[in-house]
């Protein structure tokens, strides 16, 4: 590794006193990756925890990759379903094919790719000004951004979706650390609405693009489960199919099963909070389960279908545990408490799923409850903390 | 609702244990074997004023004038009563300045035996006594404050003492090792503490049965289980008599107990201590017989190993860093040497880790929980914002939310820290949090920095 050393170290005088001065937190943020630097620990406690904040983003990102991988397969399986060129009864031999990587990769690369640029673009533009290394928080960012996006997503919307996110979501509130909002569903809630023909429908969620003497299958719906639900009131996938993920849907979201796997590995290694995850999921329930019982007094037959699906399939379908295991639990933007983080995930799983129900122009709440609860966590906060604030007064006045 | 963090159960000697279930004890290699040894004092001592907090130094003796042991050498400004006194007899050698004229140290060449300034032997009958003898002989500089985790202010009625004989601290010094033979003496500073405050405390490990700590007498005696920081003051006094606006409880070692006990048996003052010298820069780190204020650089060239190492006074959580060639701090509690951190480490962050610490399970090293680790002193990582939640919690044993705590402070906002609780807690309660914090946040400097601004409000 030393070659390496040396590179940084020969260029070093450029960037720290050369011309190439606006370039330092880029080449800091370079070099510490490929080094953790030998600083020393000079005041308070003489030892410190292996962990910084770059490996506890990394561990996130480690959490993320199955789901992106398995987005990336499934990009290109719903495609050539899509065309008919799938035989069906071979099973998952039709699905971890190289054709389906390559062609979900073609699509899925480019869009991570753009995302990183335009995210460590203004993170670094920042730390310029500001005079502050760059933070990490956007190695995560920049990985939930396009998967929380339709495959057919085209880049300059990620792009500027994503300039809008580190820019307003973060910058504006002071940097990582100070945002109230989840910088990656700000991303995804500005493409949503600047761009709803891109975000929403039954088109984008499936890439139909057809070569000479290719064709879409009869009958082709590229709907989701749950646009399917809210239209028709039933979905021809499967509640297995949807846990596994062989479904159509934002590049993440598909597989429950491996966010699950993800979200297992983030409470192990201590990184997730497990609390907000098991509030989400209790929240879901209760929801499904009360939307099973009013069902029968739903006036209009669509909704009482909506509303009588089982609970579960709830986790299933749509982006509930993808919003749970990876978006509702960024510590900067949920509650601080740990009993906030309670009542926090709570209210995500319940809001998440009645919006989803209720809303008429979307058939999906996750990403609006967490947006929602990132505003009322510092309420949350406030009130559980001030219990604390209050019993200290009052064994004082005793 | 309260968080419940602490839960009592009588034991058979009617004292109580109250076991602590949020904490940490760092797994270092080095700790002592319980051997003690004498080691020469030498003749080079210095005292550092930043040792004493709260303590504006203003000198008592100028470059080449004569002390016996426990005359002034300093005094505070702001209190004149509060002296601190020379641990040796001898002559000051030089006084040494810094930045505008800042007091820096003040090196004293001492006699071959020390003779010692008598202060009359005999316990004090009441509390003035003892305060008057304890102010001039120096040894009020052992009785630390809270709130502001300062020297005590002799104007305050304190609701209650607290004698600390189970600091939790790597390597921490046992207090039944360090009094042992000292029973006597013991005894008689729990009475003088007795005198000065309606309650005093001794807190004990839960396994304690040295009988000089366990039949101490005079004292409410409550022991504790748990990880570290089980053996902070500050937990017990959360336990015991949570500390309220307005309310003063004053704290201080075992050892120094004995220390103000033999000062009123022998008439003298004398900072001998037994401390222990850990950590893996030791050869064979056991108990060593040292003196406050002593230059350690043959000590250490004696016991210490050679190589870049950091020499610390006090516990690797919140000691002072001292070099190869410093003085032992006046009041220091131990000593430690362990290995300074050198060199880069490629692509750590990605990379498995099973070598590596950390109280997180970030890193493959949490399959093997039992694991000793040559800990060294990098700071594995840069200061960054605070990011993480809910990680101080897991070491922190108190009915306060640090984060929330550490954002006021940060911000200085000095309500908001009051009323969440920053009077009931030292800057060493915040050891482990700097320790296992993600943003490498400087959090004992934040705190004490904070009790300092809170304190120059108030008064």
């Amino acid at each position: 590794m030393k070659f390496i050393q040396n590179i940084f170290d020969a260029t070093r005088p450029a960037v720290t006193t050369g011309k190439l001065k606006p370039l330092y937190p880029l080449y800091n943020a370079l070099e510490t990756m490929m080094f953790v630097p030998d600083h020393n620990a000079h005041s308070g406690a003489h030892v410190r925890d292996a962990i910084d904040l770059k490996r506890t983003m990394v561990t996130v990102i480690f959490a993320l990759v199955p789901a992106l991988l398995f987005g990336i397969f499934n990009g290109g399986y719903q495609h050539y379903k899509a065309l008919g060129l799938l035989n069906e009864a071979m099973g998952w031999g039709q699905f971890f094919t190289l054709d389906n990587f390559i062609f979900g990769a073609w699509k899925i690369v480019p869009m991570i790719a753009v995302t990183y640029m335009a995210g460590l673009g203004v993170e670094i533009y920042f730390a310029g000004i500001n005079k502050h290394p760059v933070n990490e928080g956007f190695l995560v960012s920049g990985l939930l951004i396009p998967m929380t996006m339709p495959i057919d997503m085209p880049l300059w919307m990620v792009a500027i979706s994503t300039i809008f996110a580190v820019l307003i979501g973060k910058e504006v509130f002071g940097g990582t650390g100070m945002n109230i909002l989840n910088p990656a569903l700000t991303a995804r809630a500005f493409a949503f609405f600047a761009y709803p023909s891109f975000m929403s429908g039954d088109k984008v969620w499936v890439n139909t693009t057809v070569e000479a003497g290719q064709t879409v299958v009869d009958g082709f719906s590229g709907a989701t489960a749950l646009g399917q639900y809210a239209t028709t009131g039933s979905t021809s996938f499967g509640a297995w199919d949807a846990f596994l993920g062989l479904i159509p849907g934002s590049i993440g979201e598909t597989s429950t099963l491996l966010i699950v796997l993800g979200g297992v590995y983030l409470i192990a290694t201590g990184i997730g909070s497990w609390k907000i995850m098991l509030g989400s999921t209790l929240g879901a329930v209760a929801m499904g389960l009360l939307f099973n019982w009013a069902a029968p007094h739903m006036i209009t037959e669509s909704q009482q279908q909506f509303m009588s699906i089982p609970f579960y399939y709830h986790l299933v379908f749509g982006s509930w545990a993808f919003a749970t295991i990876f978006m509702a639990t960024d510590p900067v933007s949920a509650a601080h408490t740990e009993r906030g983080k309670w009542i926090y995930g709570f209210l995500v799983g319940f809001l998440g799923i009645m919006i989803r129900v209720f809303n008429p122009a979307y058939p999906e709440g996750m990403m609006l409850a967490i947006l929602f609860m990132n505003v009322m966590a510092p309420m949350i906060d406030h009130y559980v903390v001030n219990a604390n604030i209050q019993q200290r007064l009052k064994r004082s006045k005793a | 609702m309260q968080r419940i963090f602490f839960e009592t159960i009588l034991t058979l000697d009617m004292s109580k244990t109250h076991t602590i279930r949020k904490g940490l004890n760092l797994p270092m290699v080095g700790a002592p074997s319980t051997q003690v040894e004498d080691f020469p004092l030498g003749t080079s001592f210095a005292v550092n004023p930043d040792e004493f907090v709260g303590v504006a130094p203003k000198l008592s003796v100028k470059e080449g004038d004569t002390v016996k042991a426990g005359q002034a050498i300093f005094f505070d400004k702001k209190d004149a009563r509060i002296q601190i006194t020379s641990p040796v007899s001898g002559t000051v050698r030089a006084i040494v300045r810094g930045a505008k004229r800042r007091l820096d140290q003040i090196q004293i060449e001492a006699d071959a035996t020390t003779s010692y300034h008598d202060f009359g032997k005999g316990l004090p009958k009441d509390a003035e006594a003892a305060k008057a003898t304890l102010l001039a002989s120096g040894a009020w500089t052992l009785l630390e404050m809270r709130p502001f985790a300062r020297v005590a202010n002799p104007d305050d009625a304190p609701k209650a003492i607290f004698v600390n004989g189970m600091s939790s601290a790597p390597f921490a010094t046992e207090a039944s090792i360090a009094i042992a033979g000292r029973e006597e003496a013991f005894t008689a500073g729990l009475k003088v503490l007795n005198l000065l405050a309606p309650k005093t405390v001794l807190s004990l490990h839960a396994e304690e049965s040295a009988p000089v700590l366990t039949q101490a007498t005079g004292v409410e005696i409550h022991r504790f289980s748990g990880k570290h920081p089980a053996g902070n003051t500050s937990v017990h006094i959360a336990a015991l008599s949570p500390l309220n606006k307005g309310e003063v409880i004053w704290a201080i070692s075992a050892q120094d107990v004995a220390i103000i006990g033999d000062l009123f048996l022998k008439g003298h003052y004398c900072l001998d201590r037994i401390l222990s010298v850990a950590g893996s820069g030791i050869n064979a780190p056991h108990y060593f017989r040292l003196r406050g204020g002593m230059n350690l650089a043959t000590f250490f060239a004696a016991n210490g190993k050679k190589g870049a190492y950091r020499y610390i006074s006090g516990s690797v959580l919140s000691g002072q860093s001292i070099g190869a060639e410093g003085y032992l701090q006046l009041n220091s509690q131990q000593l430690t040497v362990i290995p300074e951190g050198q060199g880069t480490d490629f692509m750590g962050w990605v990379l498995p880790g099973f070598g590596k610490f950390s109280n997180s399970r970030t890193f493959m090293s949490w399959l093997s929980p039992g694991k000793k680790y040559d800990l060294t002193t990098k700071l594995h990582g840069e200061e960054r914002a605070f990011v993480v939640t809910g990680q101080y919690d897991q070491v922190f044993p108190f009915d306060i939310y640090p984060n929330q705590l550490l954002k006021a402070v940060w911000a200085k906002d000095l309500e908001r820290m009051e009323a969440l609780g920053i009077y009931e807690l030292a800057p060493e309660d915040f050891a482990l949090c700097e320790v296992i914090c993600t943003s490498k946040q400087p959090l004992q400097h934040m705190v004490r920095e904070a009790l300092d601004l809170l304190h120059t409000e108030m008064n």
